[in-house]
């Protein structure tokens, strides 16, 4: 593998101007494959869901899923788009061993859905992009190339193919170009996969995991001489399967090629794979000799004419959109853009608002999750979501605190409890003994013994130092086990020792 | 008893196994025994499955000792083109490529007739993957006319129309792309019907051309093919494009056998030059005899007819170049070359070459080249577009005629090895059959006499619109009656090739 010379960012966009485009591949969450009726849980035995449909066995026909073409128009309708009142599908001829037919029922130029839009924020500015189309194919199967270094087909010494993923649906969503966003490209390129992975998660077509392949994006980039009319050659880079990768892969391609056009050469239109461990991108197959895909309508299915009550169903049925939601509930919530958007990058905003709705208020619902459960999740290496903590249980634990039942100290005792499943926080809280020692007499006698045991401090707090009163604090709640509000006690030692 | 047997229509084995006369056992084994004394010379069938056949008339007689019937058909025997997929016997389409394939699953049709208790007494010889007018494009050899040996049974069906013809089954199963069913029959002298595109499911049938590919029945008599027609038709959910209407009354049409008052229109564009003579003349006797019956001829132009040809042959090819694309080493059927030093796609490459024969390479070339960007436009679309002006004469037509009749070949058949190496006067065979496949319309081929220049029999076809394939039986039956009447016994009598 050759190093490419890379030329630092700020100075390729000093003399570039970048262009993307993006086409993410969503697995569609239907329960049945696309065409046929096998079931699409992921995960499974090898070659273990699968028929003569799928497998593209001789004589076998496709019918179509209908609830894949809902979830379809679900997206397109989301996404702004118009919705075909008619359209085809058609064969996208090529072999492969993974290609149970060597062709891919795809759509060509009669998509399902055309011509809308997402509206992507970075930073303080809105980005509108647009959607060139919005069509619905069928996947492949998967291959496994054992021997060989590159995981590739080629140098491999023989490989496997698992057929249980040919066939189930999958939508494409292909970007117009962005153009005009400068340095913000790769910002660009990532905030638009998260919104639109969040959109499609928020429609409940799709389980959008990047990481299982259910959401998988290439990459177009190219960059062209400031005050160009014309745009450059772009490339595309495959293999790109996390947020932080698309942004990565743009910001490579943008140094790579201006390198390339630094020192007279030319960008060559090709396929280039991304690399995680090194953030790079190497060349694939050349563009420049591409397959002829002989798209022609596929004559074994009938035309989808969804009819438009069908249509203005959908519609209606949208749920709100993950931006319209997230506006919402920051004017409720009075957060700035900048806490808003810690929630967000955090993933803590349903759990945000499901605690907010289990009681809490917002402020102490953020604090909670961003703060100590964030610091749990981190040490965990876990999600958020994947802590062992309802929203329910950590409003009550919000409650608790607000009610003068448990200090801080104590709250963080009652998570670690809840997390290692010891119950729910009463039940911890009874079990362990751990309210707050609220009863003023017992708490005047054990103010009464720190005074004689710190003679100097309370005498300086006689004189008027307030600050000194904090090793009278301590002895108090290491008197009560920290079962004291802290607070109330320094009230009491302050009157006691001033009034 | 045995021979007798074999003669019988599958209406009269039908009434005999009903009235308890014969067993299916006894019929099958008749039709087995037939098989085995004739098919050395006919080779009519790629695989005969004289156990599992005898097992399932067994099965079909024990029912009926209980008083159970399950269809008019139930302990007929049929033969099946080894197009359509049936389990626990191989289906080869002809084809090395898929040679010992046993598919895992049964086509539609097959299952319909295993549920009707037809008997699949074997699957029988074809075109390599349906491609050909002859059965010369077999990769197991061609079968055999049983008017004349040395002659071509058509095809691509010819082993299916060479069984009945040669009564080795009453009934036989084919397939229509343009002209599969109705070429073989009517130069084997016997019924056979294209249905209505959609009419009879695709599921299982190993797809040629799928906008064009129509699965239809052979038999010996137009209620034969009627009874059988309407066996394997009706909607099927597996196959998208099956019409979800109901099956038109073929079998009712079949008995009434009236034209009285009937508008026939002959078709100007399929006879004159390049047709036989005699194909001609019995034709002209054909059309006569139908206004003698009461029906009202006309002539009516369909302009577009002439252009069948070419546009099948640009639509065929391409959808072929799609569909045998699978046949690419991986998962089922011929492996070559796979000796660990090769990658998958010189595997695929080398399989393809071995596996498949020139004619089905020839239209996969023929084919990616239609459908390539740049050429997509000035072949397949333009196609397509000739087949719009064809489906908009036949509308024109049927708007003012209920059928139209041609001849069903512009000659009775051919030598076997004549046309062999010439491609173009192969295609020829079709010309005819070629634009109800390419308008998804009815049609069907009946015998009308033997040509006088060399005793082999002439087809008349009948073209009905979508979904009224009734009238084709209406008319067949009437002029199959009215000719038999006339010869005094049914055409095939007259075959001596056997």
């Amino acid at each position: 593998m050759t190093t490419d010379t890379l030329v630092p960012f700020g100075a390729a966009l000093e003399r570039y101007e970048p262009v993307i485009g993006l086409e993410t591949h969503v697995e569609l969450g239907t329960r049945t494959k696309m065409f046929c009726g096998c079931i699409t849980t992921f995960g499974a035995e090898p070659n273990s869901q699968v028929c003569p449909v799928c497998l593209g066995l001789p004589g076998s026909l496709p019918v179509m899923n209908r609830t894949a073409i809902e979830y379809t128009i679900r997206i397109g309708l989301a996404l702004n788009c118009t919705i075909a009142s008619w359209c085809r599908f058609a064969r996208k001829n090529y072999f492969y061993p993974d290609m149970p037919k060597d062709f891919q029922i795809s759509q060509y130029d009669e998509p399902l859905c055309t011509n809308g839009y997402l509206d992507v924020t970075v930073g303080d500015q809105t980005v509108r992009v647009g959607i060139e189309r919005v069509h619905m194919e069928e996947d492949t199967g998967k291959s496994l190339h054992v021997g060989g270094v590159t995981g590739r087909i080629h140098g491999a010494e023989y490989s496997l193919v698992d057929y249980n993923r040919a066939g189930i649906p999958l939508v494409e969503i292909v970007t117009k170009p962005i153009a005009g966003t400068g340095a913000a490209a790769p910002e660009v390129a990532r905030a638009y996969v998260t919104e639109l992975r969040d959109l499609v998660r928020a429609l409940g077509v799709s389980d959008v995991r990047m990481e299982e392949g259910s959401l998988r994006c290439d990459v177009n980039t190219s960059i062209a001489p400031r005050g160009s009319t014309r745009w450059g050659t772009r490339t595309e880079t495959k293999n790109v399967n996390s947020l932080r990768s698309v942004e990565r892969a743009v910001l490579f391609e943008i140094q790579r090629q201006a390198a390339v056009l630094d020192a007279g050469g030319r960008v060559i239109q090709e396929t280039r794979h991304f690399h995680e461990d090194t953030g790079s991108t190497t060349s694939g197959r050349s563009k420049e000799e591409a397959q002829d895909y002989r798209y022609f309508p596929e004559p074994d299915l009938v035309p989808v004419a969804p009819p438009a009550d069908w249509v203005a169903q959908i519609r209606a049925a949208l749920p709100e959109a993950p931006s319209a939601r997230r506006a919402r509930l920051q004017a409720a919530w009075e957060l700035s853009d900048l806490d808003m958007a810690a929630l967000s990058n955090a993933g803590a905003l349903d759990l945000v608002a499901q605690t907010v709705a289990a009681g809490a208020s917002p402020a102490d619902a953020r604090k909670w999750w961003l703060g100590e459960l964030a610091r749990r999740a981190n040490d965990a290496g876990l999600e958020l979501t994947a802590l062992n903590i309802t929203p329910a249980q950590v409003a009550r634990i919000a409650q608790l605190v607000a009610d003068g039942v448990l200090t801080d100290r104590l709250a963080r005792e009652v998570i670690d409890a809840v997390l290692d499943g010891q119950g729910d926080p009463d039940q911890i809280v009874a079990a362990r003994g751990l309210a707050v020692v609220s009863d003023e007499g017992a708490l005047n006698a054990a103010i009464d013994e720190a005074i004689a045991a710190n003679p100097d401090a309370a005498a300086k707090v006689r004189e008027g130092k307030a600050a000194a009163a904090g090793p009278l604090v301590g002895a108090v709640m290491k008197a009560t086990r920290g079962k004291a509000d802290a607070a109330r006690v320094r009230e009491l030692i302050l009157a006691r020792l001033t009034g | 008893m045995s021979s007798e047997l074999t003669r019988m229509t599958a209406a009269e084995l039908s009434a005999a196994l009903s009235s308890k006369e014969v067993s299916a056992t006894e019929v099958t084994q008749a039709h087995l025994d037939r098989i085995a004394a004739v098919d050395g010379r006919v080779h009519a069938f790629l695989h005969v499955a004289a156990d599992r056949a005898l097992a399932q008339a067994k099965v079909i007689d024990a029912e009926r000792q209980q008083g159970t019937v399950r269809s008019p058909l139930a302990g007929v025997p049929i033969a099946v083109k080894d197009v359509f997929t049936t389990t626990g016997m191989p289906t080869t389409c002809g084809s090395r490529i898929l040679e010992g394939w046993h598919p895992p699953y049964d086509a539609t049709i097959t299952t319909r007739l295993k549920q009707a208790g037809a008997i699949i007494v074997g699957k029988t010889n074809m075109d390599e993957f349906a491609m050909g007018s002859s059965t010369e494009n077999s990769a197991y050899g061609p079968s055999h006319n049983p008017w004349n040996l040395d002659k071509i049974p058509g095809g691509s069906s010819g082993g299916s129309a060479a069984a009945v013809a040669a009564y080795e089954a009453p009934l036989a199963i084919g397939t229509d792309t343009g002209g599969s069913i109705r070429q073989p029959a009517a130069v084997c002298g016997i019924v056979g019907t294209k249905p209505t595109y959609g009419g009879s499911s695709r599921y299982g049938v190993v797809a040629f051309a799928s906008s064009l590919d129509t699965p239809g029945p052979f038999g010996r008599t137009v209620l034969d093919a009627a009874l059988l027609h309407e066996t394997i038709s009706g909607h099927d959910p597996c196959d998208s494009t099956s019409i979800d209407a109901p099956v038109p009354p073929v079998v009712a049409a079949a008995r009434e056998a009236d034209v009285s008052g009937m508008r026939i229109g002959v078709v100007t564009e399929l006879s004159g030059e390049g047709y036989q003579p005699g194909v001609l003349s019995r034709f002209a006797e054909a059309v006569e005899l139908l206004e003698q019956l009461g029906a009202k001829v006309t002539e009516v132009s369909c302009p577009h007819f002439k252009y069948a040809l070419p546009a099948y042959y640009l639509i065929a090819p391409s959808e072929c170049s799609s569909n045998l694309a699978r046949f690419d080493a991986m998962r089922y059927g011929l492996r070559t070359g796979d000796d660990g030093t090769r990658d998958a796609e010189e595997v695929m490459a080398l399989t393809r070459e071995a596996g498949f024969g020139a004619e089905v390479k020839r239209r996969i070339i023929l084919g990616t080249y239609a459908l390539s960007s740049g050429y997509y436009d000035a072949y397949y679309g333009k196609a397509q577009q000739v087949r719009t002006l064809i489906i908009r004469d036949f509308d024109a037509a049927f708007g003012q005629v209920d059928v139209l009749v041609s001849p069903s070949t512009p000659t009775t058949a051919f030598g076997i090895g004549e046309r062999a190496d010439d491609p173009m006067a192969m295609y020829l065979a079709d010309l005819c059959t070629i634009p109800s496949d390419l308008a998804g319309n009815a049609a069907i081929s009946v015998p009308c006499g033997l040509a006088p220049e060399d005793g082999l029999p002439v087809g008349l076809q009948v073209m009905a619109p979508v979904l009224a394939d009734d009238r084709l039986y209406r008319v067949a039956a009437a002029a199959e009656a009215a000719f038999t009447g006339r010869w005094g016994h049914p055409l095939l009598a007259e075959a001596k090739g056997l």
